[in-house]
C-alpha cells in the first residue's frame, strides 16, 4: 500500500523537471527537429513535383522534336521532289532549247551552204565562159594562124554555101 | 563511423557529469559498511525471527521503493542528501548519518531536531525508544505514526530522475544539432535513430488523434513519450545508473498524468463541455450521465497514471522474483533457470519499455484529442 502513496519531494521535483525538461526540449529541440523535418518534406515534395513537371516537359519536348523531324523529313522530301521536277523541267527544256537551236543552226547552215553553192557554181560559170573564151580565143588564134587553111576553110564553106 | 564519435563524445560528456555527480555526494567507505554490516548482523541475532526464511515480497518492494542510498556494488553505496522542510525550517545532512540504519533506532539531531529512518521514510524521532530500540510509535500494522518533515531529499528516484534528464537533453540537443549541420540533408548518426521515432510519435500518435491542431502539441508528447521511454529503459538496467523504478513511482506517474488532464481540461472546447454537461440524451437521463461523465474526466488521466505504474512495477517485481527464487529454494542449481526466465522476462520488458511509452503518448492524445474535437 505504502507504493501507492505518492512522496510529496518526488512529486515536486519531477514536477519541476518535467516542465523544465519540456521547456528546454520543446525550445532547443522539438522546434527546429520538427521544423527542419517538415522543411525537408516540403523540400522533397516540390524536388519530386519539379521532376513530375520536367518529365512531362521532357515528353512534350520530345514530342515535339519528333513533330519537328516529321515535318523536317517531309519538308526535306517536298524540297527533293521539287527539285527534282525542277530539273527534268531543266533538262527538258535545255533538250527542246538545243534541238530547236540545233535546227535553227542546221536550217542556218543549209542556207549557207546553198549560198555558198550558189555563189561557187557562179563562180564556176564564170571561170567556165572566161575559161571557154579563152580557149576559143587560143583555138581561133591556132586556127587564124594558118592562111591557107582558112582560106580553104572559107573555101569550102563558101562552096557548101550556094548562093541562093 | 561519425556517429559513433558524435556518441563517444556525448558518453564522455555524461561520464564527467556523472563523475562529478559521485564527488558530489559522499561514497562511504567500505571499512564503515563493513562495521555497519557487522552491527546489523548482531541485530539481527537479536531478532532470530527476522533472519528465518526471505521475505519474497519484502525484499521485491523494498528494491522498486525510493531510497535515501544508492546501492553502487559488493557493500558500496552512495549515501544521497537528505533535505527535510521541517517547522524550523530547512534541514540537510548526509543519509550517511543514519549509519545505514533504516528501522529507526539511529537518531540524527540536526537544527535542534530529532530524526530517525524507516522503510526510507524520514520521521520526528520519539523521545524514547519503545519495546524494540525504535525511536517510533508503531501502530497495529507495525506502521510508524510519527510526524514526518517535509521530505525534498535527492533521493535514488530524483537522482535517476537528474541523470535521465541530462540523457535526453544530451540525446535531443545532438539531434537537434544535426538539423542544423545537416540543413535538409538525410540524417545522420543519432539523428537518424531518433528521426524515425519522432517521425512515429508525430505521424501515428499525433495526426490521427488530434488533426490539423496536431502541432500545439507535439512538444509535450515527444517530451512525455521519450521521457517515459528513456526512463522504462533506465529503470531495466540494473547497476549504478539505472536500477531506480522511475516510471514505476505513483508520484511521477501522477506528475504525467496531471499534464493529460490539465492540457485535456484546458484545451476543451464548447463541444467538449456540452457532451459533459448537456449531453444529447432526455433530460431525465442527465441525472445519471452528468455525474457519470464527470468522473470520467478524472478516471482517464487516473487510469493513465495506474497503467504506467503497474505495468512497470509489475515488470519489477517479477524480475526480481526471478532472481529470488535463488535464495527461496537457497541451492544454487536453480539459479541458470531462474535467470533464463530473468533474461526472458528482461527481453519483454524491453518492449513493454516501449509499448507503455507508446500507450501513454497515443493515449494522451486521444484524450487531448476528444477534447478539442470540432463538431460539424
Amino acid at each position: 500500500m505504502e507504493l501507492l502513496v505518492p512522496e510529496f519531494g518526488l512529486v515536486i521535483f519531477q514536477t519541476i523537471a518535467f516542465l523544465l525538461l519540456m521547456f528546454v526540449l520543446g525550445k532547443f529541440a522539438w522546434k527546429p527537429v520538427l521544423a527542419a523535418i517538415k522543411e525537408r518534406e516540403q523540400s522533397i515534395d516540390d524536388a519530386l513535383n519539379k521532376a513530375d513537371l520536367a518529365k512531362q516537359e521532357m515528353a512534350r519536348l520530345t514530342t515535339q522534336n519528333e513533330e519537328l523531324l516529321k515535318s523536317a523529313r517531309a519538308e526535306r522530301d517536298h524540297i527533293l521532289k521539287e527539285a527534282k521536277t525542277l530539273k527534268d523541267s531543266i533538262i527538258n527544256e535545255a533538250k527542246t532549247q538545243a534541238h530547236t537551236e540545233g535546227a535553227k543552226l542546221i536550217e542556218k547552215a543549209k542556207i549557207e551552204i546553198e549560198n555558198q553553192k550558189k555563189a561557187a557554181l557562179f563562180e564556176l560559170k564564170s571561170q567556165v565562159s572566161t575559161l571557154s573564151i579563152d580557149i576559143a580565143e587560143r583555138v581561133l588564134r591556132a586556127q587564124l594562124e594558118d592562111k591557107a587553111k582558112q582560106e580553104d576553110l572559107v573555101a569550102n564553106l563558101l562552096k557548101d554555101v550556094e548562093l541562093n | 563511423m561519425d556517429c559513433s564519435h558524435v556518441f563517444d563524445f556525448k558518453v564522455k560528456r555524461l561520464i564527467v557529469v556523472f563523475t562529478l555527480f559521485l564527488a558530489f555526494f559522499s561514497v562511504t567507505s567500505p571499512a564503515l559498511a563493513q562495521v555497519d554490516t557487522l552491527q546489523a548482523a548482531e541485530n539481527s541475532h537479536s531478532e532470530p525471527e527476522g533472519k528465518e526464511k526471505f521475505d519474497i515480497g519484502k525484499f521485491a518492494l523494498h528494491h522498486i521503493a525510493d531510497s535515501h542510498s544508492w546501492h553502487v556494488i559488493g557493500e558500496y553505496y552512495i549515501q544521497l542528501p537528505v533535505f527535510l522542510y521541517t517547522s524550523n525550517g530547512l534541514v540537510s545532512f548526509s543519509s550517511a548519518d543514519f549509519l545505514y540504519d533504516d528501522e529507526a533506532k539511529v537518531v540524527v539531531e540536526k537544527g535542534g531536531q530529532r530524526f530517525v529512518k524507516m522503510h526510507e521514510k524520514i520521521y520526528y524521532a520519539s523521545a524514547t525508544p519503545n519495546e524494540h530500540g525504535q525511536y517510533v510509535q508503531l501502530d497495529e500494522k507495525h506502521h510508524a505514526s510519527n510526524a514526518r518533515p517535509l521530505d525534498l531529499s535527492v533521493t535514488k528516484n530524483v537522482c535517476t530522475l537528474l541523470i535521465s534528464i541530462v540523457i535526453i537533453l544530451a540525446v535531443f540537443l545532438n539531434v537537434a544539432s544535426g538539423y542544423k549541420k545537416r540543413k535538409g540533408k538525410s540524417p545522420k548518426g543519432l539523428q537518424s535513430w531518433m528521426e524515425p521515432i519522432i517521425l512515429f510519435v508525430r505521424d501515428d500518435i499525433a495526426k490521427p488523434n488530434l488533426g490539423h491542431k496536431y502541432e500545439r502539441f507535439m512538444p509535450y508528447l515527444l517530451t512525455v513519450f521519450f521521457f517515459i521511454w528513456f526512463n522504462n529503459m533506465l529503470g531495466l538496467v540494473p547497476f549504478l545508473p539505472g536500477g531506480a523504478n522511475l516510471t514505476g513511482n505513483i508520484a511521477v506517474t501522477m506528475i504525467l498524468a496531471t499534464a493529460t488532464f490539465l492540457l485535456t481540461v484546458f484545451n476543451g472546447n464548447k463541444y467538449y463541455w456540452k457532451h459533459i454537461f448537456a449531453p444529447d440524451v432526455p433530460k431525465l437521463m442527465w441525472i445519471v450521465m452528468i455525474p457519470v461523465e464527470i468522473v470520467g474526466i478524472f478516471t482517464k488521466p487516473i487510469a493513465l497514471m495506474i497503467r504506467l505504474f503497474a505495468n512497470i512495477t509489475a515488470g519489477h517485481i517479477l524480475v526480481l522474483s526471478l532472481i529470488c527464487l535463488i535464495f527461496v529454494f537457497n541451492s544454487l542449481y536453480i539459479a541458470p533457470i531462474s535467470v533464463a526466465f530473468a533474461v526472458f522476462i528482461g527481453a519483454i520488458e524491453l518492449l513493454v519499455a516501449f509499448i507503455q511509452a507508446f500507450i501513454f503518448t497515443i493515449l494522451s492524445a486521444l484524450f487531448i484529442g476528444m477534447a478539442i474535437e470540432e463538431h460539424h
